[in-house]
């Protein structure tokens, strides 16, 4: 079973750098990032092998939501070998994040 | 066949569920795209939901709804529905392209916060402009901070951002408050929080790392105010996009807000079709009102597949 990766100030830079990343920034205390959460898990699953789907605290990682510029939470970042490409502020369905995982993947 | 269909997962499609399947209902899916939940997952503050006698946050009074409500069947689907339609049963087109038929249909989509409407709300929506202070407050620390509205969610929370902001404008159009005396004695004991009243809000503005400040109209005076983030609290519109046909028509009768039309039963005038929470006509846009809608839309729901 896949799971999400947990990014912090170590892994970040590793993690993007290849293929397509779905980075969802989040925080405990936030409604719609724990609405969300059950559809990350379901996506980590479902890619697996394909896109790298993972999270970043921001109430532990501030150092990277400052340097995505994230104000609101949850925002998900879309990487391509490293470059930033698409980008989705606030809850959505899990066809909305797939829709735009395989326009990625092409 | 499913007996009931629910859309939406807040407290009136969770309670719903849970008075459908304990009444008896067998094959009862409620769909919400992620966890159940609801609105209330963003509210810093619950201190009226009775028998709850603590002050709780909105995730806190949710914990453990969805394990009660689906204690006796009900069963979540995480998708999203686009559209309710009827022919012999009522149909439900999902996101995926899929479609599911069942007997009834109970509605508990909720509301979204209304757009204030000013110039640059949309370019700086999650850029400054938010509409949830216990999400994005944090990222606002020892910031000051502009708050817009003048009702309970606008007033509570300026005081939830006055415990982390070093400062917070509460910028109303009038010069009276709707929200509740208690609260709003509250904010005016609190030295963090400055108001900014009979104003509006004229335009956003900002870089491309977001919003620098707001430019404020006064009664004819405008104001400069250099704050990264405004809250803007002003009101909700309906979800009701579940119900609008292919000719743009609703399922059922709704009011000029959009609201749906329902009796003391939550029947909307097409048999088996309910409404439950904040969509309702007249809704109180309580947790203790959406729940207790949930629990009647449920019991004619009953009484309607029984009949049937």
């Amino acid at each position: 079973m896949g799971k999400y990766v947990e990014l912090n100030a170590s892994n970040f830079d590793e993690t993007i750098k290849n293929g397509v990343v779905m980075v969802d920034f989040w925080a405990p205390w936030c409604g719609p990032c724990r609405m969300i959460a059950p559809v990350i898990d379901e996506l980590a699953n479902e890619y697996e092998g394909k896109a790298t789907i993972a999270k970043v605290n921001t109430d532990e990682e501030q150092d990277i939501a400052i340097r995505f510029g994230i104000r609101s939470i949850p925002t998900i970042l879309f990487f391509k070998d490293g470059q930033l490409v698409d980008q989705m502020i606030g809850a959505a369905s899990k066809d909305v994040f797939k829709q735009k995982l395989d326009a990625l993947l092409g | 066949m499913l007996d009931l269909a629910i859309v939406g997962g807040g407290p009136a499609g969770l309670t719903a569920g849970l008075y459908a399947t304990r009444g008896g209902l067998k094959n009862v899916v409620m769909y919400e795209k992620g966890m159940p939940g609801g609105q209330i997952t963003q509210s810093s503050e619950v201190e009226n939901y009775p028998g709850v006698c603590k002050v709780v946050t909105g995730m806190e009074l949710m914990e453990c709804w969805p394990e009660q409500c689906m204690r006796f069947g009900l069963k979540h689907e995480m998708k999203e529905v686009k559209r309710v339609k009827k022919e012999k049963n009522f149909i439900l087109e999902l996101g995926n392209g899929e479609t599911v038929k069942a007997k009834s249909v109970i509605v508990a989509t909720g509301s979204t916060p209304k757009r204030a409407g000013f110039e640059g709300e949309d370019e700086f929506l999650g850029r400054g402009v938010s509409t949830c202070a216990t999400c994005d407050g944090f990222f606002y620390k020892d910031k000051e901070v502009a708050v817009l509205g003048g009702g309970d969610t606008a007033l509570e929370e300026s005081l939830y951002l006055a415990n982390i902001c070093s400062k917070v404008y509460l910028i109303h159009r009038r010069d009276q408050f709707r929200a509740a005396p208690a609260t709003v004695q509250r904010v005016k004991n609190n030295p963090k929080i400055e108001f900014i009243l009979n104003a509006k809000v004229k335009k956003a503005y900002g870089n491309n790392m977001g919003l620098e400040g707001v430019i404020i109209d006064q009664q004819g005076k405008e104001i400069d105010l250099k704050v990264p983030g405004l809250f803007v609290f002003v009101g909700m519109n309906v979800n009701n996009s579940v119900l609008k046909q292919e000719d743009s028509s609703f399922l059922c009768e709704v009011n000029e807000w959009g609201e749906v039309i329902v009796d003391l039963k939550m029947r909307t005038n097409i048999p088996g079709l309910f409404a439950a929470g904040d969509i309702r006509v007249d809704a109180s846009k309580q947790v203790v009102c959406a729940a207790a809608d949930g629990a009647t839309a449920a019991l004619s729901a009953i009484s309607f597949v029984r009949e049937s």
